[in-house]
């Protein structure tokens, strides 16, 4: 198949197939990857690979099919349009449900596209993998070995259309390396691991990561387990905006219009610390995950989410702005293989002024967390219970001193937000595209032994 | 394409393994692969979305020393399966001369179970209106009920795998799936309850489950957890029920128990097998043959038939799950544990239905017997560093046992522990073994469907997460 392949052509020639009466979107989507993995200074697999997808949306009568499929071969095409006009039977009249209206908003645009590294050739990336483990292996006696030193790069593009003859594409390139260390102190083993991600491959600063890794993995050699308390718990940026995107996830429209979130009917109140100010800004350049278009096609711009500790309007897509009579703020997120939900895509904290060693020299007690376990089962974003493992450093008299493990950490989401007693000034872009400081939450119950 | 048909033809596949081969080789092998799904949502009191998807493609992997090199492609056309295999073979990198495929042997792999009503002879309208009962059964259940989410969902997995070493096989994987969450809210905020049945079968999964019935299930647990107290915190004696927590042997010895994470020397039981590492009441199964259940399937994604594998045997490690290419490099047979998402991924250890046998004490024994500690009915998921042991899962119905009895309602939280500490640390396991709600395993970024089952059992030293002073 050509990868030359003209999708916005694909994506309009689809939409244009909408029959009397019938809305169609189509989302198009190619994508060109590779995976090095690394082991032992030998190439453990190396993965090329070339995919595609399609997503059809038909309305009609105010009601809406989907279907998706991973060729855009033109017999599955016919048949995707087919079943998702099909699946229109089936689902239930809502007068909401619609193409989002065009809202004269200027896209922001972005080029994200590195000739260099499309090109780049098999070798090279091979080699990139090699020195990470090999510089890993070298970094400290106690390394005892790597479990996965990884190269990635992938590049695509996405064509959107409508059959009111709204079409907008983007294409990106991107590329990753992630590393995950074992080592041992003759006693215990430990694992740590981190990676990166970056527009070019010179961006992706290898020996910073050797050094995260090896730091994960040896910093909580001879870890005991904390007796339980309440204190004060110290998040890097990574775990920080773990906590604030469960916390976006929890004032999408769709969310709040269902009665799934402890904030609806809060916007406008203070819910969080004043310290506290979050934005959702997919048009900011510095991030990976910047994006011109949202999943309808309306050109995405910032959305405050928090500002001094008060709540934002609540992001919504075109089908949950009509249901509460606002306006899309353009966060439709979609894939070609899902229909649009609702959602936070570039999340960025205000950092403030306090550095990391004064915000720690602060605290009487607290623990540095070097990580969490168990976010997928132990938060409820209905509830807001929150309910994770974790390991960390304990702090004492506003130093660091000795590691700690097997524990839990609970409060709620509601409760930490609130209790944001100090951030950072270290604003870290992540590898999602998201950016956070360091935050400190007070009034967490540690349980241990 | 046919749903009937090869999803490649014999002579295709001798040609694509001789080109993925040609460069010089110890292996290759061709997965196809034809998925269909269909999923139908209704929430707010809706149906919102009736979806349908279709996947179909190949991934060719090509093996020379310690090298793996993969590609894939959803052109299943002679041509299109000739470049990809011309792709694989130069990513491995291979030299010296070229492997001759052995002749091509069928696997003659029975279904773990027939599937009586393939859920795409079934009218869209039949799997909606399950949905809609679904939806009033729960609010029906409460005037609390403020919110349901029902999702019903079928796929239909044809794949062929054929290698070099003469290995074709096939298998036609059906699974259905249904699940309901439901929403209370009252003056303590709001809570939920869900319920989920999945088996490998087809639309007569609904002859055996009534969907009213689980959606009243799963609205009485939203509005019992209302009610609930925050969980304790600290060390304690747990009591798991039957059914209700095979995802603890999962995350607490599973992951550990799988030879490509034991060879990188990942996990804590290498260097273990026939030493006691569990209670001597411990016997874990990983068993794909089981009908049926999530897990299960005629041949793995390496085209091995599924088999019933003792993990640990009275306490004692029998052997880690293995797949094709860490037993090659071991001299053994796999362990029918290959498994693949889809093909766009290489296969990797993975388990299959993964469960503790049952033992002698009545679960009314076991609760009587433990003056206090916590009872949980349901974990939720979970997540293991299997270098350290350390796991955690969530409980996602609990109560509080005091002086032998079950007593007040716990909200959610957290559980931690250690796997080898915990298989050492279970002093009771029931009479009363039942497999659990379906799972998805992540392990590297891919998912596949488990199952897991367990008894009654009760085990110390696990730390709870609650937040009660």
């Amino acid at each position: 198949m050509s990868a030359a392949r003209d999708l916005a052509g694909v994506a309009r020639s689809v939409a244009e197939r909408a029959e009397r009466g019938e809305d169609v979107d189509v989302m198009v989507s190619t994508g060109r990857s590779t995976i090095v993995r690394v082991h032992g200074g030998e190439v453990e697999s190396f993965t090329s690979a070339e995919s595609f997808a399609i997503g059809i949306r038909v309305i009609s009568d105010h009601r809406q099919g989907f279907a998706a499929a991973g060729s855009i071969d033109p017999d599955v095409i016919a048949e995707t349009l087919a079943e998702a006009r099909d699946n229109v039977r089936f689902g239930e009249r809502d007068d909401c449900f619609g193409l989002a209206e065009p809202d004269g908003v200027a896209a922001v645009e972005h080029d994200h596209w590195d000739d260099a590294l499309v090109s780049m050739s098999a070798d090279e990336k091979i080699e990139r993998a090699r020195a990470l483990e090999a510089r890993a292996l070298a970094a400290d006696p106690r390394v005892t070995g790597v479990r996965t030193a990884t190269w990635s790069d992938v590049s695509g593009e996405t064509a959107y259309a409508t059959s009111r003859g709204l079409a907008v594409s983007e294409r990106g390139a991107s590329c990753s390396v992630g590393l995950q260390v074992l080592a041992h102190d003759g006693t215990e083993p430990q694992t740590g691991a981190a990676g990166d991600a970056a527009r070019r491959s010179a961006d992706l600063d290898d020996a910073r990561i050797v050094d995260r890794a090896v730091e994960r993995a040896t910093r909580l050699f001879g870890a005991t387990k904390p007796s339980s308390c309440r204190t004060t718990i110290v998040l890097e940026p990574r775990l920080a905006m773990t906590l604030l995107g469960i916390f976006a996830g929890m004032v999408d429209g769709e969310s709040v219009l269902k009665g799934r979130s402890p904030f609806a009917d809060r916007s406008g109140e203070t819910v969080a610390s004043p310290l506290l100010t979050l934005l959702d800004d997919p048009t900011d350049r510095r991030s990976i995950a910047a994006s011109s278009f949202d999943g309808e096609g309306l050109a995405c711009r910032p959305n405050p989410l928090l500002g001094g500790g008060v709540l934002g309007p609540f992001l919504q897509n075109s089908y949950t702005a009509r249901r509460t009579a606002t306006r899309s703020t353009a966060s439709a997120l979609r894939s070609a293989r899902s229909l649009p939900g609702v959602g936070a895509q570039v999340l960025i904290v205000q950092p403030g002024t306090t550095p990391v060693d004064e915000l720690i020299a602060g605290l009487d007690d607290g623990v540095f967390v070097t990580s969490l376990q168990g976010l997928h089962s132990g938060v409820n974003s209905v509830s807001g219970d929150f309910s994770v493992g974790a390991d960390g450093l304990m702090i004492a008299g506003g130093s660091i001193g000795r590691p700690v493990r097997e524990f839990t950490l609970a409060s709620t989401i509601q409760r930490m937000l609130a209790q944001v007693l100090a951030v950072g000034d270290d604003l870290e872009w992540l590898p999602s595209g998201d950016a956070s400081p360091t935050l400190a939450i007070g009034d967490v119950a540690l349980s241990g032994s | 394409m046919t749903d009937t048909g090869p999803l490649i033809d014999d002579d295709v596949i001798a040609k694509v393994l001789e080109a993925a081969s040609g460069r010089g080789a110890e292996f290759a092998e061709v997965f196809a692969e034809d998925r269909r799904s269909s999923s139908a949502v209704l929430d707010d009191a809706k149906v919102e979305e009736l979806t349908s998807g279709r996947d179909r493609g190949a991934g060719i992997r090509v093996v020379v020393g310690n090298s793996t090199g993969f590609a894939h492609t959803s052109d299943l056309s002679e041509a299109g399966l000739l470049a990809t295999a011309e792709i694989a073979a130069a990513a491995a990198r291979g030299g010296g001369g070229a492997l001759a495929p052995r002749e091509l042997r069928r696997v003659d792999a029975a279904r773990p179970n027939a599937i009586e009503v393939l859920p795409g002879d079934v009218d869209k309208a039949r799997k909606v209106e399950l949905l809609g009962r679904a939806d009033a059964a729960a609010r029906a259940a409460g005037s609390s009920i403020s919110q349901v989410t029902a999702r019903y969902s079928d796929g239909r997995r044809r794949i062929l795998v054929a290698n070099t070493d003469g290995t074709l096989a096939t298998d036609d994987q059906v699974r259905t799936v249904f699940s309901i969450v439901s929403v209370a809210s009252g003056d303590t905020g709001l809570q939920t309850g869900r319920e989920a049945v999945g088996h490998t079968v087809g639309f007569e999964l609904f002859d055996r489950y009534d969907v009213e019935e689980l959606a009243r299930r799963s609205a009485e647990r939203a509005i019992t957890k209302l009610l609930a107290r925050p969980a304790p915190s600290g060390q304690m004696t747990v009591v798991i029920g039957s059914g209700g927590g095979g995802v603890m042997f999962h995350e607490a010895c599973g992951h550990g128990l799988e030879a490509d994470l034991v060879a990188k020397g990942a996990s804590v039981f290498r260097d273990r097998i026939g030493e006691q590492v569990a209670s001597p009441l411990v016997t874990l199964v990983d068993d794909g043959t089981m009908g049926g259940e999530w897990g299960c399937f005629a041949v793995d994604d390496e085209g091995r038939p599924a088999q019933r594998n003792t993990l640990i045997s009275e306490g004692v490690l029998v052997d880690y799950m293995w797949d094709g290419l860490r037993a090659r490099r071991e001299g053994r047979p796999s362990s029918g544990n290959g498994r693949r998402q889809s093909y766009q991924h290489l296969p990797m250890v993975r388990m299959t239905n993964t469960y503790l046998l049952g033992g002698e004490s009545t679960p009314e024994e076991i609760i009587a017997d433990t003056a206090d500690g916590v009872y949980i009915a349901h974990l939720g998921g979970g997540q293991v560093n299997t270098a350290t042991g350390d796991f955690v899962f969530g409980m996602t119905e609990a109560y509080l046992i005091e002086s032998g009895r079950i007593t007040e309602p716990l909200r959610e939280g957290n559980l931690i522990g250690n796997g080898p500490e915990v298989l050492l640390n279970i002093d009771a396991v029931g009479n009363d073994f039942a497999m659990g709600p379906p799972g998805t395993c992540g392990k590297d970024g891919q998912g596949v469907p488990v199952g897991d089952g367990v008894p009654t059992l009760r085990v110390h030293g696990l730390t709870i997460g609650g937040t009660a002073a």
